[in-house]
């Protein structure tokens, strides 16, 4: 049967499912296709807290969306041209968001009763003309599963798991992929199971012919390669890019790293790619708590190490009496907070930005710290390194905000060369004579001086301290002085950051601030609008405290001041609080990142009235 | 105490006063804490460390002032976290000495978790807990180590808290070196913290410490002339369990119920006597509980020792066969692993 081609700049896909049907890992799959074959690419994976919530239920699906393109995006676009439904609770959570006229493939076998029944279904969707808006394609994923692994001779529970293969195979064919990137991927997984190997090859390569014969599928798709920078890319989600920045800042600086960290959602890959890493000397601490995990990495920063915690909202709270300590210390200290849905235990698999505040002022006492946050997947890489560079320096702890968005998404990544990256100069103390601890550099940065070297020996603590000498003081003048300086300390990281670039028109109507994550959406909210001929322009804050230089100025030249974030309204309130700006905030908090259509509305309600 | 360390790239004789920093010390006169850094000062000179390598870490609380005091480096953390903090310093820096310096509420109220873990997991520090059943710096409330029925500020009509024993809490975390000795026996406490410190991995010291303001006498019993022999035993590896002024009393052990046997009642000879094993945990587990049965003496000594394997040793034997095994990192190459494309 001959099929029809259609050439597309760019493709939106979410796979569904339950949340053992491993749509994740199609959807990974997918993802390191799509980079090898040149594409740009923008993932959102979005999962239940539950590991194996009950089959067939609501709250137990798992989805994966990925949009592909041959032109740079900036996010995982906002509704899917193509929605793969393995059960009827898949369809039914995701057919809101797709496409009228969208591409519906859905596993027919999986819409039986009990499960319709589960969904909420009272007759079913495939058969009751309700999906006429669509373009339906049936298939009977399990069946054709089965058959397609018989002669391999797994067991019935083996066999049904390679479907999410079957259905990975039908979309390669749909948007023309090669196979063999994730045939290799299979074989190098399962070295010790080949059986599993193959037949997860085997139902694959059976999706992908089902595409090519069956006459349901009349059009295939073509996204041609984008045109991206030179450079050699990879693949990669926001938690390796940290734990890859990171490790590349302990290298450049030549100190040891230390990570102390306990595992939370949706931080724990970063402990875990640490722990790999022993060759590079890295000491990887599970501690017993999220508390002794930072307590743990101030003691390795005390012994000169590049001290390291890793954690989300949650432990981030449970941290703060311990970033006090190190604020009071003046001890360098990274922390990366992977922001999740709060307060509480909260929405622990859902993205959220509502940490900013708690981690700009939720300690005790006057207790500032330099506030970063990463743009993208691969801006974890950048940020994480920065904020390793500004902890030395300035001899201060440091976080980095990056969320579950940034965390599990991927996109290609400019790969750097390690000569290319900062230097990271650090000078430990050796020299006894005029040495005292709180003695402060021309960075306002007191020395760091390593235990083992002799003639230094000194004691210090989150008692108040007395200006220089680092005694014990209580005197209340040296405290008010000493509350300015460290204060003063973390101001002038202000004067060693870049200023903010204005993406647009320098002066105009409307400015959108994002920060964060929000990148992506708001990215791409511009591109729409601009097409559209309304004047906006954007700038992106990596920066919250201090906040770069010529923020209040830029910020001057327009009438109207947008902030959406996912959130009630942080940063708004930091922005008006220190410049007194009559921003407009725009929030959600529905534990999903923002569309670009719905940034794209509030603009042009701003520039209409 | 004098002995020969290498200071500063030399031989030279330290002093336990060597070991004094220039800090005035701040303790109430007469508290039970000067009688521990002054034996802890006597005693660091023999063990031929340089002071630059020796760390004292602390939390919060009267005891944890301690490191202020020491001429060595010092760190005085936040309330209960001084295992973690040295977990932290001890891994990073397999080099250092280091101490911890810790109270009843610090180490087994705020920081009990810590505490706990830091045994398991045996990293080699020596952990000294100055236990006056008391909390001193927030001014006399009851704390873990406060017998039942204790009257204090926050518990005018007796606390309703069963107390912890620090004995077998450490025992039963895992500690390899358990061991109590007392403020008022100088002799003694300089012998147990030789121990504890010659010990590898986490040597966990209770020192019955008094507090002459909030909690005076509370082990009166224990340290005074008269009363002293009838109400310890002091533990010696190898040794019969004898106690009394005329070591006329002996533990002997019924099944798993220790009984006190008199010497003298013509039945039992010293043969009946249970000898002191530091390697035995039934043994110390038996012990720790003495102070639980009334009229039984509490234990003083080293009641358990044995070897296991550090933490820290384990984690840095992982590095060298890691690096043995794929070589030393190359971080070039690690960026660009795995599935790559060139955009020309």
């Amino acid at each position: 049967m001959e099929k029809t081609v259609e050439v597309l700049k760019s493709a939106i896909i979410r796979f569904a499912g339950d949340s053992g049907d491993g749509m994740q890992i199609a959807g990974s799959r997918f993802t390191e296709t799509s980079a090898f074959f040149g594409n740009d690419l923008s993932t959102f994976p979005d999962y239940p807290a539950e590991i194996r919530a009950p089959a067939g239920t609501l709250f137990g699906v798992s989805g994966f969306q990925i949009q592909i393109s041959s032109q740079d995006i900036y996010s995982p676009g906002d509704e899917p041209d193509v929605l793969v439904a393995m059960n009827p609770a898949a369809l039914k959570v995701n057919l809101k968001d797709l496409k009228r006229n969208g591409t519906i493939i859905a596993n027919e076998d999986a819409f039986i009763d009990k499960n319709l029944q589960l969904a909420g279904y009272e007759t079913n969707p495939l058969e009751d003309g309700s999906l006429a808006g669509y373009k339906l394609l049936k298939v009977p994923i399990t069946r054709a599963t089965n058959n397609a692994v018989a002669e391999i001779g797994l067991n019935a529970k083996d066999a049904n798991r390679c479907k999410n293969f079957y259905a990975l195979g039908l979309t390669y064919w749909l948007y023309d992929r090669p196979l063999e990137v994730t045939e290799n991927w299979l074989h190098s997984k399962f070295t010790g199971k080949p059986q599993i190997a193959e037949g997860n090859v085997k139902a694959m390569r059976a999706g992908y012919y089902f595409g090519e014969t069956a006459e349901i599928f009349t059009t295939r798709y073509k996204v041609a390669p984008a045109k991206l920078p030179k450079g050699i890319y990879r693949n990669v989600t926001g938690n390796h890019a940290t734990a890859l920045g990171i490790l590349s800042a302990s290298v450049k600086s030549g100190l040891p790293l230390f990570l102390g960290s306990y595992p939370i959602t949706p931080a724990s890959d970063i402990l875990h790619d640490l722990s790999e890493f022993k060759n590079f000397g890295v000491k990887t601490f599970q501690a017993e708590d999220e508390i002794a995990a930072i307590c743990a990495a101030i003691g390795a920063s005390f012994g000169g190490s590049l001290a390291f915690t890793s954690t989300s909202g949650p432990g981030m709270a449970l941290k703060q009496e311990a970033v006090g300590l190190a604020v009071m210390l003046e001890l360098p200290l990274v922390i990366c907070n992977v922001q999740r849905g709060g307060p509480s235990t909260g929405l622990p698999t859902k993205t959220e930005q509502a940490d900013l505040l708690q981690v700009v002022s939720g300690r005790n006492g006057e207790c500032p710290l330099p506030v970063l946050a990463a743009a993208s997947p691969a801006d974890c890489f950048n940020m994480i390194y920065e904020a390793a560079r500004i902890a030395v320096k300035y001899m201060t702890p440091v976080v980095l905000l990056t969320d579950g968005y940034l965390a599990n998404g991927a996109e290609p990544w400019n790969i750097p060369h390690v000569k290319d990256l900062p230097e990271i100069k650090v000078t430990f103390r050796t020299e006894k004579e005029g040495f005292f601890p709180y003695l402060r550099d021309e960075n306002l940065a007191r020395p760091w001086v390593k235990p083992g070297t002799p003639g230094l020996e000194h004691r210090i603590g989150g008692l108040e301290k007395q200006h220089i000498t680092g005694n014990v003081s209580y005197d209340t003048k040296n405290h008010e002085f000493m509350v300015k300086m460290r204060a003063q300390k973390v101001q002038n990281v202000q004067n060693d950051i870049p200023e903010l670039e204005v993406d647009g028109d320098p002066e105009g109507e409307v400015l959108i601030i994002g920060w964060g994550s929000t990148y992506g959406s708001i990215t791409a909210a511009k591109e729409r609008l601009d097409a559209k001929g309304y004047k906006v322009s954007r700038i992106h804050l990596r920066y919250l405290n201090p906040f770069p230089k010529n923020l209040g100025e830029i910020m001057k030249r327009f009438k109207k001041v947008l902030i959406p974030e996912l959130n009630l309204g942080q940063l708004l309130k930091l922005i008006r609080a220190e410049y007194l700006v009559d921003a407009i905030g725009l929030d959600k908090i529905q534990g999903l990142p923002f569309k670009a259509s719905e940034i794209e509305a509030k603009v042009i309600e701003l520039l209409k009235n | 105490m004098e002995s020969d360390t290498l200071q500063n790239g030399t031989h030279v004789k330290l002093s336990a006063k060597d070991f004094s920093s220039d800090q005035d010390v701040r303790w109430c006169p007469g508290c039970g804490d000067y009688s521990i850094l002054a034996q802890v000062q006597r005693v660091m000179p023999s063990f031929e460390i340089p002071r630059e390598k020796t760390v004292f870490v602390a939390g919060i609380g009267c005891s944890s002032r301690f490191p202020y005091y020491m001429n060595t480096y010092g760190f005085h953390g936040i309330h209960g976290r001084a295992a973690a903090i040295a977990s932290g310093l001890k891994i990073a820096r397999t080099d250092l000495d280091v101490w911890v310096a810790t109270g009843d509420g610090d180490l087994l109220s705020i920081g009990g978790n810590h505490f706990i873990h830091i045994l398991r997991r045996n990293i080699n520090t020596v952990i000294m807990l100055f236990n006056n059943r008391i909390y001193g710096l927030t001014k006399g409330q009851y704390s873990p180590t406060s017998e039942h029925g204790k009257i204090t500020k926050s518990s005018p009509f007796g606390t309703v808290d069963t107390p912890f024993n620090p004995l077998t809490l450490a025992l039963g975390a895992g500690g390899s070196f358990v061991a109590r000795t007392m403020d008022r026996d100088p002799k003694h406490m300089q012998d147990v913290v030789s121990k504890a410190h010659k010990h590898k991995g986490t040597s966990f010291i209770e020192i019955f410490q008094n507090c002459n303001i909030y909690n005076d006498g509370a082990y009166e019993l224990y340290t005074e002339k008269d009363t002293k022999p009838e109400n310890t035993i002091n533990l010696e590896h190898g040794k019969p369990l004898l106690f009394g002024k005329d070591k006329n009393k002996g533990i002997k052990l019924d099944g798993f119920r220790p009984v006190i046997i008199s010497l003298d009642d013509g039945i039992h000879t010293v043969n009946d006597v249970i000898v002191h094993d530091h390697t035995s945990k039934e043994l110390a587990m038996i012990l720790a509980q003495f102070s639980e049965i009334k009229g039984f003496p509490v234990p003083l000594g080293v009641l358990y020792e044995v070897e296991r394997p550090c933490f820290e040793d384990e984690m840095e034997e992982q590095i060298e066969d890691s690096t043995r095994k794929k070589g030393a990192g190359d971080l070039e190459k690690l960026l660009f692993s795995g599935t790559t494309w060139e955009v020309k």
